[in-house]
Formats: structure tokens, C-alpha cells, sequence
């Protein structure tokens, strides 16, 4: 007679892995990876692949030779997804060295040395962008203008949204803004004389691939919502005291923030466990990307912002429980 | 239909539902019939029969053992071969009686009739009557826990039983043993949940069932309806949105009455309410109404790969082999045979094992089905906590046992969960999140009790 296998319960599970959920939001980020070829061409198929082969590389190298583990965990999906992260914050003429170096940032120094998937405190991606950003400041802070197809790093540079509204702010001088495209056209991304990040341009394809994560239960409502919330609330606030600051509208759809919000911020490794805990996470969030954008040096603040409150997850893991069985108050 | 459900958490595991249209069949008699001292919560019943004793169906083969346990009853005629230990549903050898089946005679006294007896025509029935007729017919809990349902009739002093909740739900997947039993058996289920609520000194009473049971919810609302027209009860099916764990006690009672249970020590009954399975309805019925003490039950037989799964009314004792052997076999390959289903079942080690009073379910499964998944690095992906019906971070409190910190997973409320496994269910990596969660829970409960017994 054939064995009989004996564990303990549950004997059924829900079929859900690790790989459906790093290649869903891999498929999320396909709008957005679409329209910055759109936008950008050349330049951005490259430091998009280049970023995606040099992850990947990164951690099967490690894995192999230095860690020395059998399993090697580049197929679970995560370091090809920190690389499309990685280049989606990138700007499009970035020399292929200088991405290389960003990889291995990311991968080697914020991933692997914490032991791989799952331990890291520090969003990889965003560990390899900030490295690059302090690094190489001129590079990384300019930003080629979309609709150069077939130009790499020859492309032409523009000012972001966001240097305008920076701009505004340190001059005290609103008509400042009216440099800016309007909403509706920061929220498609088509705006020729815009620049920006490849994957940060289209506000509308990063919604969509939210809103396909959320469908496929990949994450849930609360990091992204409170983050734009914040956003939102606090540049409406400022906007109505003093002109100088932008619209909220021009305020959530430019930058990183829609990137950041959806994709960087909702990474399950480094964001904390509980509802309210992610809810806490998120203003903190959308309040130091406010402050940073206003008044910090760089006229971005997201992935700051992100990093910051990576550092907290612990501490609001520690601190911040789910509402237990029982403590509702009995209903007559 | 607008159906409620418990608040917080929970999976929704596939249904498997093979043996629904399946009509209940009685199963032949076991050559020998096996009956484990431990067939419910509490203290093992005593034997009070001995090596070539003569017994008929019905017979008392041992008495309970303590305060909490019960009485088990032979389901068989026979001569008693001997008192011995066996393999049972926990893998390890315990003691048992084991009976061997010559005919098929019954105890005098026991009504074999079909007539539906009511409550009114049985003045002589008390309160206290129902309840000691229900603790000497050994019932105990049909669902699968066996906690002794007398004691569940008289609650502690210190809390006050204001309804009794049928737990109709039947959530675990492939299981259709309550489903058959509720379409075939309305009338004397009606009368049971009357008697457990004249029992309890309640007179309101609902029958919590899922959705995916329409037939059901709408016969027991017909004849619900006609059976307690004018009378002093007040008795309400109420439809449940199909979700696990909610045939879990807390959870049926925060969805049926929207009030949780506080954290243990607190039972159902501190929220008022008095939950017993609709098996267990039935099972009153036939005690306190048919003099019948609990010795059969309806129990599925089920699994993809089993040629004719089917639902069965079995004699307890019947070696679980019989019964797959009816329903064409073991399966080839290798198979995970459990008592119970694919959620709180219990993995078998042996195939003889008998069915007991809380065997609701015989699952079979096969080759992929039977087999883990090989555990990932945990993600942090949060799934866990938003599956936990217990509000507990499944994630944690896996860490902190594997890590051995009894201190601080008791502070994590360890002892709250409920062992439904819906974290592993749902967790992508497939880590053994409720195996290290229940070897933590089981040394800080010990701790907690060798605290209070220094106390």
C-alpha cells in the first residue's frame, strides 16, 4: 500500500507565492514602463533594461559566490522588480556606469548584506537612487525632456514640475507657476517642455497599475490613500494661505509621489504590518514629503521621505497592534 | 439575500463540496468496532465493561470520567474482545474497547420509530430534565471540538445565557455531513434546537448558515417558521456570507449577534450566547426525545480522487477503512487521509482508526494536495495579519515561538488563536506559520498554569 503523508493543519492553502505577487506588480508597472517608452525612447528602454540585467546579476553573483546558497533566489521575481523600480527613478540619460552602480547599491549593500529577501530595512530601489543622488548630484538631477525618441545621452534637459514649484517658493513669486502644465496634463504626463523621472511621468498608467494591485489583492488601500491623502490635504491647505505654493492637483500628480505611493512605499518588506500601523506610516510619509519638496534642498522628497519612515517600520511594528478579537465594545 | 459575517479576518478556502446532492446512506456494520476512552474534552470515560461482557446497541461500555467528560455508549451488539490500547485520531496509542459485532440488537428502551415527537406533548421534559438526559446520553459537541454539551446548557453563575446559536455553517471545505443532515432531518433538528433552548432557559434561538447552502437556509426557514408560530420562542435563520472560520464559535457568534467574546479565559456564554452544532441538535433530539444515546452520526466520506465519495450514517466504532473501502478505495499514490477537513483536520496515521463522536468528515487527498510547499523566506507581505480572524500578527507570534520568547508572545496574545490556520493558508511563502504558533500557544498555556497553580 501506498504511504500515507501526515502533517499538521492546514492541509490547503490558497495557492497565492511570493512569484504572483513580485511579478504582479511587475505587470502592475507595465503602463507606466509602456509610456516612458513613449515618452523618452532610447534612453529609456536602455537604463530600464540596464538597471532590470544589472539587479538581476547583482543577486544571482551574490547568491553564488559570495553568500554561497544553494537556492538561488533571482527567480522569485524581487530583484528584477527593484531593478524596473530602480530605473523607473532614474532619469533617462543616465550613463550606463552610473546605473551599474546604483544596482549594486541597491542590491548588494540594501538587500543582500541584510540577508536577502524579506530582511532589508531600506527600500533596495531607493537605497540604489538615493546612493546616485548623493553620488552623482549633477546627473542625477537633470532631467532629460520627453519626446526624444531616439536620443540617449545626448538628450535634452528640461525643468521639472517640481524645480518650478521650487523655484516659486524660494522667489516668493507665484506667476512663477504659471510655467507649470496644468493638472490634467501632468496626470497624463504629456507635457513636452516636463521633465522628470522615466517611470514618475504618467500619473494616470501608475493609478492603473494600482488599481490592478489592489484588484489582485496585492496590496491594500491603506499606504498609497493615506499618503496622497496627506498630500493632498496639506498643499490644499497651503495653497489657500499663500499662492506661492502650487495646487494641490499639480501637487500629487508631478514628482514621484504617484510612483511612491503605489509602488515604492506599499513594498511589503519595508512598510509595517498592521492597517493602522500602514495608515501612520503613510501621513507620516505624505507630511515629510511636503516639507522636504518645500523646504529641503532637493526639490523632490519622496523617496526621502520613504527611507525615513523605513527606518520607523519596526518601531510602529513594535508599537502599533491590530484591533484584537474582544476588544470591541459589545453592540446591544 | 443580505448576509452578515464576522468582522475581522478570515480566507476563503475553495469549496470542494463533492458529496453535496450525494443522499445519506447507512453504513454496514464493522466486523469489530472500536471505541476510544477520549472521544471529547474533558477527562477519558471509565470502561465499566469487561473482557467477554455481552453488550446490545445502546449499552453503556463506560461512564464519564470526571465532571468534564461523558458517557460512551456501544453503537454495536456483541461480546466485548478486550480492552486494549489503539491508534486514534492523534497518531498516538491510546486506550480503547474493542467490541466484536455479532447481529444487531438494541437496547429495549431506545425508540426506533420515525415519529416526530414534539416538546408540548412531553410535559414530564424540565430543564433539568432535558440537560441530565442530554449528559447521560454522552452527547457531546457534533462539530468536531466534543466539549460536552451539558455543561454548555449550565453556565457558570457568573454569566447569563440569553440565546442558543445553531452552528449550521459547516465552513470547512469538502464537508457535507451537516448539509445532508439539515435536508433530511429538519423536523427532529427543530426539535432539538427547542429542547437545547428550553434546556438553556432561553427562548430565542438562531441557525447560522452559510450562503452556499440555499437549500437549506430555505427549508429551515419554512419549518422554522411553522414550528414555532405562537409559541413563546423566537427563532431566526440567519444567512452567513461564505467566509472561514466562521463556523468557529467567536466568529459565529460576532456574526450572528454582533458581540465578540472577550480574550480567554471568556466563553460564548459571558456575550450571552450558547453555540451547539446542528449535529449536536439532532443528536439531543434522539437522546432526549428517542432515549437514544449518542453511538451514530453523519459523517462524509470524501476526497477527488475517491471513486464514489458519498455522506454516510455511521455507526461510531467503524474502522474509517470500511468506509473508504465503500466508497471504491484508497486512491492510488500517495494520499493524506484526515479526520475532519483540509483546514482543522487531523492528518491520520493509520486507516483503522475508528470514527468517534466528533468525526465529521473522512477527507482524502491526493498526490499535490497532500504535500506542503517548501517554505520561502518570509516577505513581510502582511497577508497573515489581514487573514487572522483573532485580530492576532500571525507573523510575530511564528518568530517569537520560534525564537522561544515566551514572554513577550503571551504579551502578543498567543493564547488567543483560535488554530484556524487561515495565516498559513494564505501565506505566499508558505511558511508553517500555525505549527510554530501552536507549539508556542501550548508552552505559554502551560506556563499560565503553572503560574496560577502556584497562585
Amino acid at each position: 500500500m501506498s504511504k500515507l503523508i501526515v502533517s499538521l493543519s492546514p492541509h490547503a492553502h490558497g495557492n497565492d507565492t511570493v512569484e504572483r505577487n513580485m511579478y504582479g506588480v511587475i505587470i502592475a508597472l507595465l503602463p507606466a514602463l509602456l509610456v516612458s517608452f513613449y515618452f523618452f525612447g532610447l534612453g529609456s528602454v536602455i537604463v530600464c533594461a540596464t538597471s532590470v540585467i544589472a539587479c538581476v546579476f547583482f543577486e544571482w553573483a551574490i547568491n553564488k559566490y559570495v553568500l554561497r546558497n544553494e537556492r538561488n533566489s533571482i527567480l522569485d521575481g524581487s530583484a528584477a522588480l527593484t531593478g524596473l523600480l530602480l530605473g523607473f527613478n532614474l532619469p533617462s540619460n543616465l550613463p550606463i556606469w552610473i546605473i551599474l552602480i546604483g544596482a549594486l547599491f541597491a542590491i548588494g549593500v540594501a538587500k543582500m548584506t541584510f540577508g536577502g529577501l524579506g530582511n532589508n530595512i531600506f527600500n533596495p530601489a531607493l537605497v540604489g537612487r538615493a546612493a546616485l543622488l548623493v553620488a552623482f548630484p549633477a546627473q542625477m538631477t537633470t532631467w532629460p525632456k520627453v519626446g526624444q525618441l531616439g536620443s540617449y545621452l545626448d538628450a535634452e534637459t528640461g525643468a521639472t514640475p517640481l524645480a518650478i514649484m521650487k523655484e516659486a517658493i524660494k522667489s516668493g513669486d507665484a506667476s512663477v507657476l504659471d510655467q507649470l502644465p496644468d493638472a490634467f496634463t501632468l496626470f497624463i504626463g504629456n507635457h513636452p517642455d516636463g521633465a522628470g523621472a522615466m517611470g514618475e511621468i504618467c500619473a494616470l498608467a501608475l493609478i492603473l497599475g494600482g488599481c490592478y494591485m489592489l484588484w489582485k489583492k496585492i496590496i491594500t488601500w491603506h499606504i498609497p490613500v493615506s499618503i496622497i491623502g496627506t498630500v493632498f490635504v496639506i498643499a490644499a491647505l497651503m495653497h489657500l494661505a499663500n499662492p506661492i505654493y502650487a495646487d494641490p492637483f499639480a501637487v500629487i500628480f508631478s514628482g514621484g509621489l504617484m510612483l511612491g505611493a503605489i509602488f515604492m512605499a506599499t513594498d511589503y518588506v519595508t512598510s509595517p504590518m498592521t492597517p493602522k500601523g500602514q495608515i501612520i506610516y503613510g501621513v507620516a510619509i505624505g507630511f515629510l514629503t511636503i516639507v522636504i519638496r518645500n523646504w529641503g534642498a532637493y526639490p523632490e522628497g519622496m523617496s526621502f521621505a520613504i527611507l525615513i519612515m523605513n527606518a520607523f517600520t519596526p518601531l510602529i511594528n513594535t508599537y502599533v497592534k491590530p484591533k484584537r478579537f474582544g476588544e470591541v465594545p459589545a453592540k446591544q | 439575500m443580505n448576509a452578515r459575517t464576522f468582522r475581522i479576518g478570515g480566507v476563503h478556502p475553495e469549496e470542494n463540496k463533492l458529496t453535496h446532492e450525494v443522499a445519506t446512506q447507512v453504513a454496514a456494520l464493522p466486523k469489530q468496532a472500536i471505541f476510544p476512552l477520549s472521544q471529547h474534552i474533558g477527562a477519558p470515560a471509565k470502561p465499566v465493561v469487561q473482557k467477554g461482557d455481552k453488550v446490545k446497541v445502546g449499552t453503556m461500555i463506560a461512564e464519564a470520567g470526571g465532571f468534564v467528560s461523558a458517557p460512551i455508549f456501544s453503537s454495536v451488539s456483541g461480546t466485548v474482545f478486550k480492552i486494549d490500547t489503539a491508534i486514534d485520531a492523534t497518531g498516538y496509542r491510546k486506550p480503547v474497547i474493542i467490541i466484536n459485532v455479532e447481529g444487531d440488537e438494541w437496547e429495549e428502551n431506545i425508540d426506533r420509530s420515525d415519529k416526530l415527537e414534539l416538546v408540548k406533548d412531553h410535559p414530564e421534559l424540565t430543564p433539568e430534565e432535558i440537560v441530565n438526559r442530554i449528559k447521560n446520553a454522552g452527547v457531546v459537541g457534533m462539530g468536531g471540538a466534543c466539549f460536552p454539551t451539558f455543561i454548555k446548557l449550565t453556565p457558570p453563575p457568573t454569566a447569563k445565557a440569553e440565546c442558543v446559536i445553531i452552528n449550521a455553517v459547516e465552513c470547512e471545505p469538502y464537508i457535507t455531513a451537516d448539509y445532508r443532515l439539515m435536508m433530511e432531518k429538519a423536523d427532529q433538528i427543530l426539535v432539538g434546537l427547542e429542547l437545547l433552548m428550553k434546556g438553556a432557559k432561553v427562548n430565542r434561538g438562531y441557525i447560522g448558515i452559510e450562503t452556499n447552502k440555499p437549500a437549506a437556509i430555505e427549508l429551515l426557514t419554512k419549518k422554522a417558521a411553522e414550528a414555532f408560530a405562537g409559541s413563546e420562542y423566537q427563532v431566526e435563520v440567519v444567512p452567513l456570507k461564505q467566509r472561514y472560520p466562521q463556523g468557529g464559535e467567536k466568529q459565529l457568534v460576532d456574526a450572528v449577534i454582533r458581540r465578540q467574546v472577550p480574550a480567554p479565559p471568556a466563553i460564548p456564554v459571558n456575550v450571552g450566547a450558547i453555540v451547539q452544532n446542528v449535529g449536536t441538535a439532532f443528536a439531543v433530539y434522539e437522546a432526549v426525545m428517542k432515549n437514544k444515546p449518542l453511538f451514530e452520526r453523519y459523517t462524509t466520506v470524501t476526497g477527488k480522487q475517491l471513486k464514489n465519495p458519498g455522506n454516510f450514517i455511521v455507526r461510531m466504532g467503524t474502522p474509517m477503512k470500511d468506509l473508504i473501502e465503500v466508497c471504491g478505495g484508497m486512491p492510488e499514490g500517495d494520499n493524506k487521509v484526515l479526520a475532519g477537513g483540509p483546514m482543522m483536520g487531523k492528518a491520520l496515521t493509520s486507516i483503522e482508526v475508528p470514527i468517534c463522536k466528533g468525526t465529521n468528515s473522512v477527507t482524502i487527498l491526493t498526490g499535490d494536495d497532500a504535500r506542503r510547499k517548501e517554505a520561502q523566506p518570509c516577505i513581510r507581505c502582511a497577508k497573515c495579519v489581514g487573514a487572522c480572524p483573532m485580530g492576532l500578527e500571525p507573523y510575530l507570534l511564528a518568530k517569537l515561538s520560534d525564537l522561544k520568547n515566551w514572554e513577550r508572545v503571551e504579551k502578543e496574545d498567543i493564547v488567543s488563536c483560535i488554530e484556524c490556520g487561515s495565516c498559513q493558508f494564505t501565506c505566499p511563502a508558505h511558511r508553517p506559520l500555525l505549527d510554530n504558533i501552536r507549539q508556542g500557544k501550548s508552552t505559554v498555556m502551560g506556563i499560565i498554569r503553572a503560574r496560577n497553580a502556584k497562585k
